[in-house]
């Protein structure tokens, strides 16, 4: 599998996202600067946490106009998969590869803490390494993640089983409403969702902090691994 | 500015008298306002130490790990593997009254600086808050602000917030403390420090333009406070984590080549500390150019560049040859990169500005004329010993009392806002253990880290408010398994000019320099913040508690080996350590009696060592599965922590006949941990032949708190308690 990992002013999260990927796969991925102009020739493209640009217009506001975006786009439409995770889900959103849009958290407050993910989404190589309904702790850290959509694109979302991820209850309950189980107030406790070919996602925790045994546990790491056996090693 | 430079202006300045003809005598004429601005920001308390170098200099600094003790921008220990730990805790007490978010933000980008100016990557960030009284309607402001601005600076640059410790105090109101330490990782070969070097060599400034932002704030935090503190709203320097962050990363690709010769960041005082420090360390002189530094605003006089305190910016002395690779490295992170000077063999500083010579200074009496006071002290004599009272309410009441009281509550409310992930490192996020725990990455060490101080011992006996600090931090970081290597300390006092509180704070270094002695435990950086007083309408002046505050970091050669505080599902319950019944000053008897009364807890250094160097091997042999040293609220409260942290109980054994159960539950002896094993047996042999004291709590299990006699407390029920204090407190429950 090759893999990059973009990195823009501000981004931080990028070597636990290389830490991930070399604990499932064996090899680190290449780093990629935000102003490079193409990502030919990997199989994935991943955008990771952080501030891109201090986020200072609007969470990943200004990224989406960087450079790469033109490159990541052009991948994009022919038919590259690209994982996008806290600040990159808002950069995917941004960039408009992934619908909707991230608001402040409902609490307006920075939420850091494990949270428990419900798998949903059908058909993808980010959800595969579960099965659907499974439930798997990840911590999340943001202040931005309180995912909004439209009522229509909600249902189409829901209809088409692009929802890939949503808050719930360690024991699997989902309830939107119940700001103790959906944290940020995430339109239909919505975490994460999948374009309409299935190979872009965009998740607002991050499962790649749960990955090392040395590190609280392994709980996200069956993301990591169905990623690299899509690929082969 | 056509301001008149005289005795008068050198006052407003916060020069004395004294100090302005010291000044006249070493200029030989009068100085020129940007003259008089640089001797006041050098001279004053913030920068000089004036008040506390004589007694700074008792403290043990030394151990055959310490790389560089106090004098450089932070400490730095050996900590294996050709690995350095990089660390300092630094005070932001006035700024973050004045204005909460700002103050708490850039105290932690300034003590970032600090650790990564030398060369290390930032890896964690801790942190020591004291607010007013809960009940003050202006401590919500604050607490929001602080923690907040905390959140917002450390997330930003992607810094695990890890530890922390917080209390509420009405002697705070008013004058709250923000102390934040940074721990970062270096090459231990590869240490970058302040003393400039080469004549004719470039200073270059890299970060953030200049603007007027925090003119004078060493000075404002070397007064104390009036009503007219909110109006120096405009000396509060208003930080930016994303030029940081670029600031961080620009500097650390920079470090990996040869071009450094030395590296100061720009913090309190701004430039003049800065260029003033790394020339006089270098026994050179400095020429600055002020045209040529990058500015933000128009029409700066020299005054004005001289001593801003914007954040984010650095100074540097680059190999001439290696300037232009330095300035690509800049450019890419998109920060301004400008060679605003050189050094010079004058010993001098020279600053030009439009043609003119605004400041030119001898450096050598700058430095070694500095005033330095042998501030008369005096101390009150310590309390008596507290003649135990009665308990009033029952060991069920005070328990619950206790935990949900605002120094006992959970913090979650307040680390669930810290990114404490982050780096992918976090063995023990905040609230596991004793201390937290960072692996050092690719290895399997990890970092213990913790921050510590118990202000009413010190109100009530400053000796054993140093020490205890001391003591306490060791055991946090023993509480792990991790072997405690050096501290970094952050005094919180009041005005050194009232001979009590100087009284106060040469106590609390005589207590703190005793305890690191005793535990071959090393003090390799630190702060010294004073003048924490709020003057009333009335014009009386009230003082914080003292807060000798210590952050301490200790290795764990395995990370595999450290253990957390939550009770685990099965086993016993053990006490390490004798328990006298010390309700002197302790929780019990403040929140319950309403009395802050008697004598702290007795300390014992040789306990200390002996029961702490026995739990930690321990821990080591995998001997023990929790644990957790028992401080504010003592034993009870301590083993309902551990309960809380996991939902598991525990069936408690009766008391010792020969105390009250009160003074047992609740007295705050030290040097005492609560374990929780599957050997009980064996180590309780064990620690008969160590002569360490040891005795059974009770059996693990079930979801209570059972007491011998009968009554139970619901886990459960305690957590919602523990839990509930702040959203009410905030207002969002």
């Amino acid at each position: 599998m090759k893999a990059g990992v973009v990195v823009f002013p501000g981004t931080n999260r990028e070597r636990d996202m290389a830490h991930a990927l070399t604990l499932a796969s064996g090899q680190a991925p290449k780093m990629l600067w935000h102003q490079e102009e193409s990502v030919d020739g990997l199989d994935l493209v991943i955008i990771p946490g952080g501030f891109s640009f201090g986020d200072y217009l609007r969470s990943g506001a200004m990224a989406a106009h960087s450079p790469i975006m033109t490159a990541v786009r052009r991948f994009a439409e022919k038919g590259g998969y690209i994982l996008g995770v806290c600040n990159g889900f808002q950069i995917l959103t941004e960039a408009q590869l992934l619908p909707g849009a991230l608001l402040r958290n409902a609490g307006m407050r920075f939420l850091s803490q494990d949270c428990h993910l419900k798998v949903e989404g059908r058909d993808s190589i980010y959800t595969k390494g579960w099965s659907a309904g499974d439930v798997f702790r990840t911590p999340m850290a943001h202040g931005d993640g309180n995912y909004t959509a439209s009522p229509e694109m909600l249902d189409r979302l829901e209809g088409e089983g692009r929802v890939a991820f949503r808050y719930c209850r360690e024991d699997g309950h989902v309830q939107a409403d119940d700001p103790h189980i959906n944290l940020n107030g995430s339109a239909r406790a919505i975490a994460g969702v999948l374009s309409e070919n299935r190979r872009i996602c965009g998740m607002m925790p991050h499962p790649e902090n749960l990955t090392d045994p040395a590190i609280g546990g392994t709980d996200g790491l069956p993301l990591f691994k169905a990623i690299v056996e899509a690929f082969g090693v | 500015m056509s301001l008149t430079v005289d005795g008068e202006l050198a006052r407003s300045f916060g020069l004395t008298a004294e100090e302005y003809d010291k000044v006249l005598a070493i200029m030989g004429r009068t100085p020129s306002l940007t003259e008089l601005g640089i001797f006041s920001v050098m001279w004053s308390e913030h920068c000089s130490y004036k008040s506390s170098r004589k007694h700074l200099k008792t403290l043990p600094t030394k151990a055959p790990w310490v790389i560089h003790g106090p004098g450089e921008n932070a400490g730095v220990i050996d900590i294996g593997d050709g690995l350095a730990a990089v660390f300092k805790m630094e005070s932001h007490n006035h700024p973050s009254f004045i204005e909460p978010y700002q103050g708490a933000a850039t105290g932690v980008g300034g003590i970032m600086r600090d650790v990564f100016t030398m060369g290390a990557r930032p890896v964690a960030n801790l942190n020591a808050l004291r607010f007013g009284d809960a009940e003050n309607v202006d401590t919500r402001r604050v607490v929001d602000g602080v923690v907040r601005g905390i959140g917002g600076y450390g997330n930003c640059m992607g810094v695990p917030t890890v530890g922390g410790e917080t209390n509420f105090h009405r002697a705070y109101n008013g004058n709250p403390l923000v102390n934040a330490m940074t721990v970062g990782i270096a090459q231990k070969d590869r240490i970058f420090l302040s003393a400039a070097a080469g004549i004719g060599n470039p200073v270059v400034y890299v970060g953030s333009k200049t603007g007027r932002d925090g003119i004078h704030g060493a000075t404002m935090s070397s007064a104390e406070f009036d009503d007219e503190s909110s109006s120096k709203r405009p000396t509060v320097q208003v930080g930016d984590p994303f030029t940081e962050k670029l600031l961080v990363e620009a500097c650390l690709e920079l470090m990996a080549t040869d071009a450094v010769i030395s590296i100061q960041d720009m913090g309190a005082a701004g430039l003049t500390s800065s260029a003033v420090e790394m020339a006089s360390k270098g026994e050179v002189g400095i020429d600055l150019e002020l045209d040529e530094v990058p500015q933000r605003e128009a029409n700066m006089l020299a005054y004005e560049m001289m001593l801003s305190e914007s954040q984010e910016r650095m100074l540097m002395v680059l190999r001439p040859d290696r300037t232009e690779q330095a300035r690509k490295i800049f450019e890419k992170w998109e920060l301004d990169f400008a060679v605003i000077g050189h050094l010079s063999d004058t010993g001098r500083i020279t600053v030009r500005h439009k043609g003119n010579v605004e400041a030119d200074i001898p450096l050598g009496p700058l430095a070694d004329e500095a005033p330095i006071y042998d501030r008369p002290a005096l101390n009150k004599e310590p309390p008596a010993y507290l003649t135990p009272p009665a308990d009033p309410v029952g060991i069920e009441k005070a328990l619950e009392t206790l935990i949900a009281s605002p120094d006992l509550a959970s913090r979650s409310w307040i680390w669930n806002q810290y990114d404490s992930t982050v780096l992918g490192q976090t063995v023990k996020r905040p609230g596991a253990a004793d201390a937290a725990i960072v692996r050092v990455e690719g290895t399997s060490r990890g970092l213990a880290m913790t921050t510590d101080c118990t202000p009413r011992y010190g109100q009530a006996d400053p000796y054993v408010g140093g020490l205890q600090a001391v003591v306490e931090a060791w055991r946090n970081v023993t509480a792990t398994g991790a072997q405690p290597l050096a501290m970094t300390d952050n005094l919180n006092f009041g005005s050194p000019e009232n001979p009590y509180i100087m009284g106060q704070f040469v106590q609390a270094i005589k207590g703190m320099g005793e305890g690191g002695r005793a535990l071959d435990f090393p003090i390799v950086s630190g702060n010294v913040s004073l003048y924490n007083e709020t003057r009333s309408d009335t014009g009386l002046t009230s003082a914080i508690l003292p807060s000798p505050v210590i952050g301490a970091v200790g290795v764990l050669d395995d990370i595999a080996q450290a253990v957390g505080l939550a009770m685990p599902e099965e086993g016993e319950l053990l006490l390490v350590g004798e328990t006298w019944g010390e309700l002197g000053q302790s929780l019990w008897l403040r929140e319950i009696c309403g009395r802050e009364e008697g004598a702290p807890p007795r300390i014992n250094l040789v306990a200390e060592r002996r029961n702490g160097d026995f739990v930690r091997q321990k821990i080591r042999q995998g001997a023990i599965k929790a644990c957790h040293d028992v401080s504010d609220g003592g034993l009870l409260v301590a083993i309902a922590e551990m309960a809380m942290a996991s939902g598991v109980g525990c069936h408690l054994q009766s008391h010792p006949r020969e105390l009250s159960l009160h003074a047992y539950w609740f007295g705050e002896d030290q040097a005492r941990y609560v374990i929780a094993t599957s050997h009980a047996e064996k180590l309780m042999e064990e620690a008969e032949k160590a002569g360490v004291p040891i005795r059974r709590l009770g059996h693990i299990g079930g979801s209570d708190l059972r007491f011998a006699y009968g009554t139970r407390l619901d886990v459960s029920h305690l957590k919602a308690l523990n839990n509930a204090f702040f959203s009410r407190f905030m207002g969002e429950g």
